[in-house]
């Protein structure tokens, strides 16, 4: 579990989560830049998205590379819309691009920033919170000629954004260039009553986590290991040790039994012997009284 | 909660046994059955070996090949052929073998007529596309070797009848040269090969049948073109209609000189209606035209002059003719009358004289006739006795002698395209159906031969009789509902657009119904079914309501023509109301709502996206508008890579109002690259599953929370280049990635992406898990995956006191937009075989573990327990893990020679599996069906619940009495004895 939550937070520092609006500026940001440079010949927008596969994001390579192209910065927009009403436009992710050496395209650094409510849209937004009516928001398909084929559409219900701020927390999944689906929502929970709440800040503090797919394990291959796995096997057969008394429990009880039956014996022998005298040979009713016990006894 | 506990202990005692699920050899036929058909009848050949069984080749729409009793109408033997290899044509060649051409002209068998076996297969290639003909001459000889004439491909073939072997071939490359008839004039050496070229010109090819050498050429124009196809009048006379459909052109190439002869329609028929078309027949002399409503039979005369012989305004069948003796050609034909068809037997040249004229009542519910096949035979005064085969429109095969139907087969089953299933009537004091109930000694006999068979005491006479009992159990072929809720009606829609109830006990018709709303009509030219829906189910009121099904239809083959409903109550088979509606149905979502009369609310989406309420009550309205907001769907775009959510907006703003109707918003969409992934497979949970519990103990005392949404789409997608057969592509340039996706919000829960692999994908979906099967190009194998999904917001709920104290948020409502925390859990394993379909066994409470049902390769349905798609499999599971029954990683599936479901049967060209569960727990049942169907009932983790059929209850009963008298003596005894010792 603990390498999920590694991964996890990884990806969430590559892709540079949580920017409170565009006020927010990191120092870290240049370094990166230059980690993120790019080899080779200066890197440029490519008018058509390449149709290659690229791999998932993996960790950023350790060299350090002087020469930065700024063609490799894209930008794209966020559009939001209030109900049923027309799409406007929100705020603008700008991340670089990455070209490997195989042709792969893959988007590192995400950032974004919103545009802050306007006055007119705060008004929209409090009449989606009072019907609890979905707020819904939009992104190109394809980063590098938006839109792409179509709209990346994603809504939630109004209710569920309002905290101390506005929270927000978007999660694009992509392919390459390519934008498959954009999961929006709380950051938290949105419990199911939903309860009308006014945010008290009029501001969006937003997170942001790129995700590329996963590799699915490879099926076990297991021929060598089983042929290794014989001798294995073969000492496995091999009776583990025992304590004594799990070897040898079906032997022990019946013999505890016999010498208990024996002492018990014994211990009659001189009762019956001492008792037998008073009675005389006479009563068979005594006899039999006397044989129950001791015929118990020797079942037990 | 005592009862659950201890079916879990037993369940838990039982898992930990060996899986063995196999049947003995005796228990065959007891819960399970298997029926065999063959498909709709496109063609057929009548034997006429004089000596042997009487039998009858056919072909079928299901590219079925099959031998039939003439007699009883069993199959002697069959043969599917694969799905592109359509059947163009069969013959019977030299009287034993069964000639076919398939696959478009190209592949040319040969079948051993007693038995089936195939005797020769060669290929035929040809220059360009046409339309195929075989031809068997009885009488072209090529050195002792009987010669079979193919037209196929733009090419000639002679072919010998006894290996195969291309005797001779001849090109016709000409581009626009389109064959209509290949003809041999029997008694001759010619071969004539008439067609069209460039669509007015009437081309005729005469050709030496020795040696496919061309002797004449000639060729016609027409400047008023031709349509439709060309009627073989004699064999050197055919009859055409001009491109409008209302001039008859008789053309005669007599000596290899073509001469012709125009008659408008209009001179023959007065009243002539709308363009005709010709019936294709071979009777000579004679052909037929139909337009809308009405067929008239026309005769030619010498020369080309022609005469109309009969008109008639009935639906009507033509055969093809049969020679009965040198100069003698007699044809049926068959025509409707009410509830009635009349049977004619004519000679070809003599059209006033009925050599046959028979009625047979006909239900209904067959519908018309449309195909006739005739035959001859001599009857018991020395004079030709005629029977005819024919195909009505629901696909059945029928047998007329004499009047009557000999036999019938509902091959109409064979091409199933949805089931459901509708519980029985209750059993009603008053109306017992148990009459069939044995009184109290035969059922005792019945009880001391199985203690026999027990006891090992019985003689094989015995055995037989203990055998045929068990059989036949009456039980379970009663009509009414049983304890155990194996008795069931699955409702069966075919192709045809016929109902069928089957009862689950024996496999029998309960009733079938021809369905009015799927008959052709004006409004709907050719009315298509789709769907079947359980419209009604009532519980509460099971007494005195029946339940109904909803039947969905579209009146053509594109998504936005305009639907009908018909709903069909299942106990009687009758159609309680139709409905046509003036909106195309793209897709039908069943609410999980039912009003008070427990008709279920569904909700149907039609093309311009704006969704319908049915049924159209106010009540309906009223539950509707309550859960308004809470409605929300997807709708998947294969062709553009889409997939899009839903929700309700408002009424529908159209011009008229409609309450019932309203428009749909988007609220979320997944757009897959178009260059790199195209959707393949969508699968998700079944509406009706059961959970039983959330939680998950696994090894170490821990608890795991499933996470159940029924809102789980699983969706793969592959590379385009890799969508074609397996092997078209590198694995470099191929992968499959597989999504979880939530349906409410649009979310992608789970992503991964198998490289080297490729589809088809089959998929199966149940609580928190999916299970997919795919090709590994790497490894040149496929694998199937498991994929489980949990919870862990719900993780911290660990803690016995918070539990106990009620801190947790077991019971706090979920809510999808919530941020979901989830886990995925997912492994890979090998698997032997390809499969044609998946499916996974459901039980009443979901607490038995569960069976993947596997439909293979070779139509067989092979069970295998989820336990071996377990992602927590390692290599090496502690002491506690193996405690818990998690099986020992290894890289590929077993595959139990006795976990085969359908034990020794096949499902011929399975397509589904379906299962369903009883109402006893353990047992859950399975309808399989392609082209045949079968049904058994399996118990995963066996009947741990109840006492199986064949258990000895005389045996029972004996021991307990023996035991009573055994107590009973002793006390005696004891008594008498302490008595005894008390006097003493």
């Amino acid at each position: 579990m603990k390498w999920v939550k590694v991964i996890v937070s990884f990806i969430l520092t590559l892709s540079f989560l949580s920017f409170p609006s565009c006020a927010f500026q990191s120092d870290e940001l240049l370094v990166d830049d230059e980690e993120f440079g790019l080899e080779g010949a200066p890197q440029h927008r490519s008018p058509e998205p390449i149709p290659t596969r690229s791999p998932p994001v993996t960790s950023p390579t350790r060299k350090r590379h002087s020469d930065l192209d700024s063609d490799s910065k894209i930008q794209f927009s966020l559009d939001h819309a209030f109900g049923d009403s027309d799409f406007s436009p929100a705020g603008t992710f700008s991340a670089r691009l990455k070209t490997w050496s195989h042709g792969g395209q893959t988007l590192t650094k995400l950032r974004f920033s919103r545009n802050s409510f306007s006055d007119v849209e705060k008004e929209k937004f409090k009449n989606l919170l009072e019907s609890d009516d979905f707020y819904r928001i939009r992104l190109p398909s394809n980063v590098l000629n938006p839109p792409g084929r179509d709209f990346i559409i994603s809504s939630v219900k109004a209710r569920c954004l309002p905290r101390e701020s506005l929270d927000e927390h978007f999660v694009i999944h992509m392919e390459g260039v390519n934008v498959l689906a954009v999961n929006y929502g709380s950051p938290g929970s949105c419990p199911y009553p939903r309860n009308l709440k006014l945010p008290a800040k009029w501001s969006f503090s937003s997170h942001t986590v790129l995700k590329n797919s996963e590799q699915a394990p490879r099926a076990p291959v297991f021929t060598e290991e089983i042929l290794g796995g014989e001798n294995a096997e073969g000492e496995v057969v091999q009776p583990a040790e025992r304590s004594f008394w799990a070897k040898y429990w079906m032997y022990l009880i019946p013999l505890g039994l016999i010498v208990m039956n024996a002492i018990t014996q014994a211990m009659n022998m001189p009762e019956e012997q001492a008792t037998g005298q008073v009675p005389a040979q006479g009563q068979p009713s005594a006899g039999a009284v006397r044989r129950g016990p001791s015929s118990a006894v020797r079942r037990r | 909660m005592a009862i659950r506990s201890f079916f879990l202990f037993i369940l838990f005692f039982s898992s930990s046994l060996s899986p063995v699920f196999s049947l003995y050899e005796d228990q065959v036929g007891l819960m399970d059955w298997h029926q065999q058909y063959i498909g709709k009848v496109k063609q057929a050949v009548f034997s006429s070996q004089r000596a042997g069984r009487k039998r009858v080749v056919v072909s079928t729409e299901e590219n079925v090949i099959a031998s039939l009793d003439l007699r009883h109408g069993e199959i002697f033997w069959r043969h599917l052929l694969g799905a592109d290899d359509v059947i163009d044509g069969i013959d019977i060649g030299l009287g034993k073998y069964v000639i076919t051409l398939s696959s478009g002209g190209s592949i040319l068998r040969s079948w051993n007529l007693p038995d089936g076996q195939m005797v020769w297969e060669s290929s035929l290639q040809g220059p360009k596309h046409s339309k195929s003909f075989l031809l068997v001459p009885t009488n072209l000889k090529f050195d002792k070797d009987n010669v079979l004439v193919v037209f196929s491909n733009g090419r000639l073939h002679a072919i010998s009848c006894i290996d195969g072997e291309v005797l001779w071939k001849k090109d016709f490359e000409a581009e626009s040269f389109e064959v209509q008839q290949v003809i041999q004039p029997p008694g001759s050496d010619l071969i004539y090969v008439v067609g069209f070229a460039a669509s007015y010109q009437f081309e005729m090819y005469q050709i030496n049948a020795k040696n496919g050498e061309l002797l004449k050429h000639e060729s016609a124009s027409f400047s008023s073109g031709f349509s439709g196809e060309v009627s073989l009048v004699s064999t050197e006379t055919v009859v055409a209609l001009d491109s409008t459909g209302s001039i008859l052109l008789t053309i005669s190439f007599q000596d290899g000189k073509i001469s012709s002869q125009q008659t408008p329609i209009s001179n023959l028929v007065e009243d002539s209606l709308g363009p005709a078309v010709i019936i294709p027949s071979s009777v000579s002399g004679i052909f037929a035209i139909k337009t809308d409503a009405v067929t008239v039979f026309i005769r030619v005369i010498g020369e080309g002059k022609l005469e109309v012989v009969e008109k008639t305004t009935h639906e009507i069948a033509v055969s093809d003719a049969l020679s009965i003796s040198e100069d003698q050609q007699a044809f049926a034909l068959i025509q409707h009358a009410s509830s009635e068809i009349h049977l004619t037997v004519k000679l070809a040249h003599d059209w006033d004289g009925n050599l046959l004229k028979e009625s047979v009542k006909m239900d209904w519910q067959r519908g018309l006739v449309h195909k006739v096949f005739i035959n001859n035979y001599i009857r018991t005064d020395r004079s030709y006795g005629f029977r005819v085969l024919i195909v009505m429109e629901d696909h059945s095969l029928l047998l007329l002698q004499q009047g009557e139907i000999v036999w019938s087969r509902e091959d109409g089953l064979a091409s199933i395209i949805d089931v459901t299933t509708s519980e029985l009537p209750v059993e009603r004091n008053g109306v017992s159906v148990a009459k069939v109930e044995h009184n109290l000694f035969e059922w005792l006999k019945g009880h001391m031969l199985k203690l026999k068979g027990t006891l090992m005491l019985a003689s094989p006479e015995d055995m037989a009789a203990i055998q045929s009992m068990r059989l036949k159990s009456s039980e379970k072929s009663k009509m009414t509902r049983d304890h155990n809720g194996f008795r069931k009606l699955l409702i069966v829609l075919t192709r045809a657009g016929k109902l069928f109830a089957l009862h689950t006990g024996d496999g029998r018709i309960v009733w079938s119904h021809l369905l009015r709303s799927l008959h052709k009509s004006e409004a709907c030219q050719s009315p298509i079914g789709l769907n079947l829906y359980q419209w009604q189910v009532p519980h509460h009121h099971a007494m005195d309501e029946n339940p109904s099904v909803l039947v969905v239809s579209r009146c053509g083959p594109s998504s936005d023509t305009p639907g009908v409903l018909s709903f069909v109550d299942t106990y009687t088979g009758k159609e309680l109301s139709s409905l046509s509606l003036d909106h195309a149905v793209v897709q039908v979502i069943p609410l999980p709502y039912t009003d008070s009369t427990e008709q279920r609310l569904h909700l149907l989406i039609n093309a311009d996206k704006h969704a319908h309420l049915y049924p159209k009550t106010s009540e309906a309205l009223s539950i509707f508008k309550r859960e308004f907001l809470n409605i929300y769907w997807y709708s998947v775009e294969d062709q553009n890579g889409i997939i899009k959510g839903h929700a309700l907006k408002c009424k529908c703003t159209g011009e008229v109002a409609d309450e019932f109707c309203f428009d749909t918003r988007d609220l979320w969409s997944v757009v897959f690259p178009s260059e790199s992934e195209k959707i393949v497979a969508t699968v998700t949970r079944k509406l009706n599953e059961v959970v039983h519990t959330q939680a998950k103990v696994v090894a170490d005392q821990d608890v795991m929370y499933k996470y159940i949404s029924r809102n789980l789409l699983f969706v793969a997608t592959v590379a385009p280049k890799g969508s074609g057969e397996i092997g078209s592509v590198t694995p470099e340039e191929s992968w499959l990635v597989a999504y979880l996706i939530d349906t409410v919000t649009g979310r992608i829960l789970h992503r991964v992406t198998h490289h080297g692999s490729q589809g088809p994908v089959h998929a199966v979906f149940s609580e928190n898990w999916v299970v997919y099967h795919y090709f590994n190009l790497r490894a040149h194998r496929y694998e199937m995956s498991v994929i489980e999904i949990y919870d862990q917001s719900r993780a911290d709920n660990k803690d016995v006191w918070k539990l106990v104290l009620g801190k947790h948020n077991l019971t706090s409502p979920i809510s999808l937009f919530s941020r979901p925390e989830v886990i995925t859990k997912s492994q890979s394993y090998f698997f032997t075989h390809s499969l044609k379909a998946i499916a996974v066994t459901s039980t009443a409470k979901g607490i038995t573990s569960k069976q993947l049902l596997l439909g293979t390769i070779g139509d067989q349905v092979l069970a295998l327990d989820k336990r071996f798609l377990d992602p927590r499999r390692t290599v090496n599971p502690t002491q506690a893990e193996k405690e818990e029954g998690i099986i020992p990683l290894t890289d590929s599936l077993p595959i139990i020679p006795q976990s085969y479901v359908t034990h020794a049967l096949r499902v011929e060209g399975l397509r589904g599996i379906i299962t369903v569960p009883a109402k006893l727990e353990s047992t859950t049942l399975v309808f399989a069906h392609g082209v045949d169907l079968f049904f058994t009932q399996l118990a995963p983790s066996r009947t741990y619940d109840s006492l199986t059929e064949d258990f000895s209850y005389a045996l029972l009963l004996i021991t307990i009495v023996a035991l009573v008298a055994a107590i009973f003596v002793t006390w005696r005894l004891s008594e008498r004895k302490e008595l005894q010792e008390k006097w003493r």
